[in-house]
């Protein structure tokens, strides 16, 4: 950082920030294109606040990818990434694939040399893992099918990278540059020569699997271990710091292996993410992450250059239509093929049309080798930054525009009141837990009325001849339309917790009178249901984990009505402590941490069980009162 | 001896009300008087959960205490049983140091889907009901409480509308006789049922 200081630089982008973002929130326009705007107006261009370093600020901020592929990966546990290898090489190889190869063909026809052509098509094959994931977990629809599918889509892409740098050199077309030059490195703004450099292939391969294997093993033996240990210190800090090194660590590891930082975090977080460190890891990271993939969008928009748009206009915009029609052409033809719903396709077509920030990486490199010239790259870099800027204002046209005429399920184009005009009951989320309350409902003679985000389980469950609509619950409108004005009961059965939180406060915020029946995953979700004034809280395995514990009971050769009967107090009991401690860690001081708390409210909850009573009163049953006082001579 | 309330605890015991034609109406009828808690124990122990506890503090906390349940095979159902079973203890409801139902009134509500003339010598029921009841008679007596004759609504199964108002109305006045401490509980006795001559035991 030159001329006004480090401090001017911050202020800069985090006042820039602060004022752009709740202004693109209020006008629905998302917190990417806030970013992005901001960028633009406080940019060499606009303001002229941050000048030429805003690239090396965006080289920096590009960590923000990598932590953001750590989270990701800590949500995704190994067997679920496993079941994903479908999408990721089927529909991922695909999309790089054909794109490439219909990009470059472009490129020829426009007269670059046909090893030019093939290193813009591959490069601009690519899309921005960072707009699109933060852009979908923004909007909720990572769980959707389109959500998953753009996910292993990118995965492939951040694995494709790694063949398209060492390609790269050999499609040079004068005097190759100097291919150890790794610029990929720069991605996590880690500048270093590698170890591997100069290693035939075979061992560049030993040690890149060797690297992977060290990934593998120290998150599973050497990790909790050290965690436990940072943990015990109850310093929190010192919790942040470790995680920070640990990301960071990894960045390095993979940058000297000649791997994607970003793909090694990943893969650190599928390990880790059946540690119990892994709710302690989000919240620690998650900060730094989204504030770095501010400073990140901040420079991208930054970067477009407006003067060459100015000078040359019909270039930069013609590159810019052509990349994106024809990305969106391959991506909903792909989703066609592979049985899309209509709306997912488009979600899924229009989120991944952008050009990527790995293509600014690519284009530096690939002029480096000389394999682009550089009169070619400076208009492509423009229509990438243009596109990725594009992105938000393409989801809400999908969002506004095409999804209420081709959505079809959209509950909003029905006419609600003839439909369901009069359903007591609103089931929010029909998947394993409301789908059983669904159907016991209607088992019951009670047709609820169930609104669904998954638009292909909505497809289905329809198809069976449910009452199931398809929308984001916690968006008034919809609930308005599902007749919640008449409706007495509101079941949440969404299984995730932020979503159904949104939904508890849009429903009590607009329509007081619903009585809502919530699902939570445990004691802490139940508590912040709890405080929101949710009377009625089911957490989701209690039933299910006492059932169990009253059939271990029964094996061990207890009597069955006994075993029911201690179920049920114990039940109770439960109930009531979580209601008591649900109050009571308001009193706790803030800082302690998530884990820290459920440890403590675990020893609180073993605690008030020695000392209340677990079994239900039964006297009336026995004898031995009886027996005392009447010695034998049979009273009763 | 008309000035002072007692409080009414009515112990319903229905397992399908929804089907029910007379209890509904019987208890409705209660719904809004003052000092009389309305207890209805299938809908509160819907599994027979019964808390132990919580129905010894609502027996103390009354002095009338009404059981209130259709006549099923000679006998209450079966969550009354379970009650009785569990909330009457040893040492608290019975026995040399269980005096904490003592004094207290015991009143059975009953309904029966058979008419009158059935429950006799004469009729295929084979006794009259206050003979049926003994095991409850007992019961109150083995606790030191006063068991009187019950309020018996027979012949439920054929009835009219206007009758169950009519028999409802009764139940209502009995229980607020009851509440007001109006009812000579002397001539009470001599009757077989109470609602078979509710003016004569009722003073205004």
């Amino acid at each position: 950082m030159h001329g006004q200081g480090f401090f001017f630089q911050a202020f800069v982008y985090l006042a820039a920030a602060v004022v752009a973002v709740p202004i693109a929130k209020r006008l629905g326009l998302g917190s990417v294109l806030g970013y992005l705007i901001a960028g633009m107006v406080i940019g060499p261009f606009g303001l002229g606040l941050i000048g030429a370093e805003g690239e090396d600020v965006m080289h920096f901020a590009e960590f923000g990818v990598v932590m953001m592929l750590f989270l990701i990966g800590l949500e995704l546990r190994p067997a679920l990434l496993w079941r994903m290898r479908g999408p990721i090489l089927g529909t991922g190889g695909l999309q790089v694939g054909i794109t490439t190869v219909v990009l470059a063909a472009i490129g020829a026809a426009a007269g670059l040399p046909w090893q030019t052509s093939v290193a813009v098509g591959m490069t601009l094959a690519l899309s921005s893992t960072a707009i699109v994931l933060q852009t979908l977990n923004e909007k909720g629809l990572m769980p959707t099918d389109a959500g998953q599918t753009s996910f292993a889509v990118l995965l492939f892409q951040d694995i494709a990278v790694i063949p398209m740098l060492a390609l790269m050199p050999l499609l040079a077309v004068g005097s190759a540059g100097d291919p150890g030059d790794k610029a990929h490195g720069a991605e996590a703004g880690v500048h270093a020569t590698t170890w591997v450099e100069g290693l035939p292939p075979w061992e560049q391969t030993l040690v890149v699997l060797l690297a992977v294997a060290v990934i593998v093993i120290a998150g599973r033996y050497l990790l909790r271990p050290v965690f436990r240990v940072i943990a015990g210190t109850r310093m929190r800090e010192l919790f942040t710091a470790t995680a920070l090194l640990l990301i960071i660590s990894i960045a390095l590891l993979m940058t000297q292996v000649g791997l994607s930082p970003a793909l090694g975090t990943f893969l650190a977080g599928v390990v880790l993410a059946n540690s119990e460190y892994r709710h302690e890891l989000e919240s620690e990271i998650d900060p730094f992450k989204g504030l770095l993939l501010a400073v990140f969008f901040i420079a991208v928009g930054a970067s477009v250059d407006f003067e060459l748009i100015q000078a040359r206009p019909q270039l930069v915009l013609g590159i810019v239509g052509t990349l994106m029609a024809v990305k969106f052409a391959v991506l909903f033809g792909l989703g066609r093929a592979f049985r899309m719903g209509l709306d997912q396709n488009f979600l899924f077509a229009f989120v991944l049309s952008q050009g990527g920030e790995f293509a600014f990486v690519l284009f530096s490199f690939a002029s480096q080798n000389t394999v682009i010239p550089d009169d070619v790259t400076a208009p492509l870099i423009a229509a990438v930054a243009v596109s990725m800027a594009l992105t938000p204002v393409l989801m809400l046209i999908n969002e506004k525009l095409i999804q209420p005429r081709f959505g079809t399920r959209e509950i909003a184009d029905r006419a609600p009141d003839e439909i369901h005009a009069g359903s007591p009951v609103i089931i929010a989320g029909f998947g394993r837990f409301g789908s059983i309350v669904g159907r016991f409902l209607r088992a019951n003679g009670v047709r609820p009325t169930v609104l669904e985000y998954d638009s292909d389980r909505v497809e289905l469950l329809r198809k069976l001849g449910l009452d199931v609509f398809y929308g984001d619950a916690s968006r008034k409108d919809l609930l308005e339309a599902a007749g919640a004005q008449r409706a007495r009961l509101l079941i949440i059965a969404v299984e995730d917790h932020e979503r159904a939180l949104a939904l508890v406060e849009t429903a009590q915020r607009h329509f007081p009178d619903l009585t809502i029946l919530a699902r939570a995953a445990g004691r802490p979700e139940a508590y912040e249901l709890l405080d929101r004034g949710v009377e009625h809280v089911y957490r989701e395995t209690l039933d299910t984990s006492l059932r169990t514990g009253v059939d271990a009971l029964r094996l061990l050769g207890r009597r069955a009505h006994q075993a029911h009967r201690a179920a049920r107090t114990f039940q109770r009991h439960d109930e009531e402590s979580v209601h008591e401690l649900g109050r009571m860690r308001h009193d706790r001081k803030a800082y302690l941490s998530a884990a820290r708390e459920r440890i403590q409210s675990l020893e609180e909850l073993l605690l008030t069980e020695i000392e209340g009573p677990t079994t239900e009163r039964d006297a009336g049953w026995d004898t031995d009162s009886l027996r005392g006082e009447y010695g034998g001579t049979a009273g009763q | 001896m008309a000035g002072t309330t007692r409080r009414v605890l009515v112990l319903f015991a229905h397992p399908a009300l929804e089907k029910s034609r007379v209890n509904r109406v019987l208890i409705d009828g209660l719904r809004d008087v003052d000092g009389l808690t309305l207890h209805d124990l299938y809908e509160v122990y819907p599994d027979f959960g019964i808390d132990v506890t919580r129905e010894q503090a609502l027996l103390l906390d009354h002095e009338i205490i009404v059981f209130h349940h259709p006549m099923f095979w000679y006998s209450t159902p079966a969550i009354l049983k379970e009650w009785q079973d569990l909330v009457l203890e040893h040492g608290w409801a019975y026995g040399s140091e269980g005096k904490a139902l003592v004094g207290k009134l015991w009143l059975s509500a009953i309904t029966t889907g058979g008419r009158e003339v059935a429950y006799g010598s004469q009729g295929h029921n084979g006794y009259t009901i206050r003979e049926l009841l003994r095991p409850l008679e007992q019961t109150a007596r083995l606790c030191g409480m006063d068991f009187l004759p019950p309020f018996a609504v027979h012949g439920t199964h054929g009835m009219r509308p206007d009758e169950i108002r009519k028999h409802a109305a009764d139940y209502r006045r009995l229980l607020l006789g009851l509440r007001d401490d109006r009812v000579d509980l002397e001539r009470a006795r001599t009757l077989g049922r109470l609602n078979a001559d509710l003016d004569s035991i009722l003073a205004s």
